[in-house]
């Protein structure tokens, strides 16, 4: 009696203890996005305070400076931009990489762990590695600051990663389910419809969600191939590179409305985001 | 499974004839695969090669007439040009550390977070947002909003305490870059190392407990070999990510400062200096670089694919 409950009293406060420390250091790491969303709130002359005015009067003025109304560049045709080449790159990728991950996992094609591979060795493929003769394609083609050029650029980006995710999603439906529908006499449609398509849905949606975030993101081909007309949200916050006095708040409203689709992507896909990150390899 | 295979293939020849139906169906098998991978060879593998060409000729587009080829020439220019020699080197040190750094603070955090404690739902939601931030927005933050020597928050908080106001990003450029990476990701590498804790044999753990081990032990001698792969993976991910890295560099220092790695170097080499050859001479030496990390990482996941394969 008397030598266990010392070993169990240390061992509950060394428990208490570090889970205050996760909470530090969540907080740690939330910080400067919590500080980025109070920021855009104040005035200019406010966010500018040094030391900082954190129970300063809150305002949406950063807000209406960035979208514009203030004068200055209106973010509007950015986001436009940026939604369509995200969404219809999806799409794209979707209706690529559906087909690709059936040959890969329920009806395998010969040697598909090879091809597997070969889809994931294209991601390891540095973006610089073509971006001249792609530039230069635009450039003759006239597809330059053409925002369906994005979409073909950001297909390929994201069409490895979607083939592996669902490569493993579709790896997931028991063969036996497939082979009993067949043998009742459903046909490839209904299979697909009604077998395959409930299980592996939700890692579709995933792979979709995480398809959208990296297009979202993308800054090097937007910089280089686009410019007034096909502009991304990335690019758009480029402009604010550069200090242009007082603007804190304005930058805060700007980083905060372009981060808010990937974050709530990013949150709707969290159990599965691992998969997606490490291509499939952890689950 | 036996049983499962011979029904699969002995199904279709009763509605084929003859027999051309073999190299039917193996088109159809293979058909649902092409248009993904002419599309992958279209449009990543063509490009490249065309790098490579234009990697062996001088050419400038400004001067399109004075285009010639020069075989290696490109290259010796990169490799001993002082400038381009740094950004290499600017390359390593800048994924090493981002790479090294943020595995070891994800290593911490994933142990904190495998363990039950009140509100670990809301504590692994906020150490996932700084990943989901755009990285142009989060390098812009950086920069702007926490750097800032007048009225950063770094230097808000140092004021505060009394503290000195330093310029972080004219004293220490490279390490400005290098943490502002390093917490976005940081929760990548948090995600992986927690999905391998969470991986571990539980019954293996109760066993090493309930014979006396204690909770180093049970650290270095079972999580540590059980992690090892899931650590590979997240450093070599993370290096072919961040050694293509672009935003950052160009966002918080535009390059400046001794801190333009390769990736920021090809841009600005054809995009404000028009040296296309020299351009795809170092796009190739990235490429090199990333074929090298690549291998590994590749080994790595085949390993973990073969692995949840056979279980």
């Amino acid at each position: 009696m008397s030598t266990t409950a010392p070993h169990v009293r240390p061992r509950r406060a060394r428990g208490t203890g570090l889970g205050l420390a996760a909470w530090a250091l969540g907080i740690v790491f939330f910080l400067p996005i919590a500080w980025m969303a109070l920021t855009s709130f104040h005035s200019e002359p406010d966010a500018a305070k040094n030391p900082p005015a954190l129970g300063a009067a809150l305002t949406l003025d950063g807000y209406r400076e960035f979208f514009g109304t203030g004068g200055g560049a209106s973010p509007w045709p950015a986001l436009v931009n940026s939604t369509v080449a995200s969404t219809a790159s999806t799409l794209l990728v979707l209706l690529l990489a559906l087909p690709a991950a059936y040959a890969l996992s329920i009806r395998p094609v010969k040697k598909w762990t090879d091809v597997l591979f070969f889809f994931l060795s294209t991601k390891m493929l540095p973006v610089v590695a073509g971006l001249l003769p792609i530039y230069l394609f635009a450039k003759n083609t006239g597809t330059l600051d053409n925002i369906w050029l994005l979409v073909v650029l950001y297909t390929s980006m994201n069409l490895p990663i979607a083939v592996w995710m669902m490569q493993s999603f579709l790896a997931e439906v028991p063969v036996a389910v497939i082979e009993a529908a067949q043998i009742d006499g459903a046909r490839l449609p209904t299979v697909l419809a009604r077998v395959v398509a409930p299980i592996a849905l939700p890692g579709i949606a995933a792979t979709a969600l995480i398809c959208f975030i990296f297009s979202w993101n993308e800054l090097l081909f937007a910089r280089v191939l686009t410019g007034v007309v096909a502009g991304t949200a990335p690019v758009f916050l480029t402009g604010f590179i550069t200090s242009q006095g007082l603007f804190l708040a304005k930058v805060c409203a700007a980083s905060l409305v372009v981060s808010l689709p990937v974050l709530a992507a990013g949150f709707a896909a969290q159990d599965k985001l691992v998969q997606g990150l490490s291509l499939g390899a952890v689950k | 499974m036996t049983a499962t295979t011979t029904a699969r293939v002995a199904a279709p020849p009763v509605r084929t004839h003859g027999q051309p139906s073999a190299r039917l169906r193996a088109w159809a098998t293979r058909g649902p695969l092409l248009p993904a991978l002419i599309f992958m060879i279209a449009v990543t593998q063509l490009p490249f090669v065309a790098t490579l060409v234009i990697s062996f000729f001088d050419w400038n587009s400004l001067y399109p007439k004075a285009r010639r080829f020069t075989g290696f020439g490109n290259y010796t220019e990169v490799l001993t040009d002082a400038d381009l020699r740094h950004s290499v080197w600017t390359t390593v040190l800048l994924t090493v550390t981002v790479v090294l750094v943020s595995l070891v603070l994800g290593l911490v955090l994933a142990l904190l977070l495998d363990r039950r404690f009140r509100g670990r739902g809301i504590v692994r939601t906020l150490l996932i947002a700084p990943f989901l931030v755009v990285p142009v927005a989060a390098a812009l933050l950086w920069k702007h909003v926490l750097y800032n020597p007048e009225y950063g928050l770094l230097n808000g908080l140092l004021h505060a305490v009394g503290g000195p106001q330093p310029d972080w990003i004219s004293n220490t450029p490279l390490l400005a870059v290098e943490a502002s990476l390093v917490w976005q990701w940081t929760p990548f590498m948090m995600l992986i190392l927690l999905a391998g804790l969470q991986s571990r044999d539980h019954q293996q753990l109760e066993a090493a407990r309930v014979d006396g081990a204690n909770d180093w032990q049970i650290f270095r001698h079972l999580t540590l070999p059980h992690l090892r792969r899931y650590l590979e993976l997240g450093a070599l991910l993370g290096s072919v990510y961040i050694v293509q890295n672009f935003d950052a560099v160009f966002t918080i220092t535009s390059g400046g400062l001794g801190t333009a790695n390769l990736p920021y170097t090809v841009y600005q080499s054809f995009y404000q200096a028009h040296e296309n050859g020299l351009a795809s001479a170092a796009g190739v030496l990235v490429v090199i670089g990333s074929i090298v990390i690549a291998t590994f990482a590749l080994r790595v996941v085949s390993s973990l694919f073969r692995e949840e394969g056979s279980r």
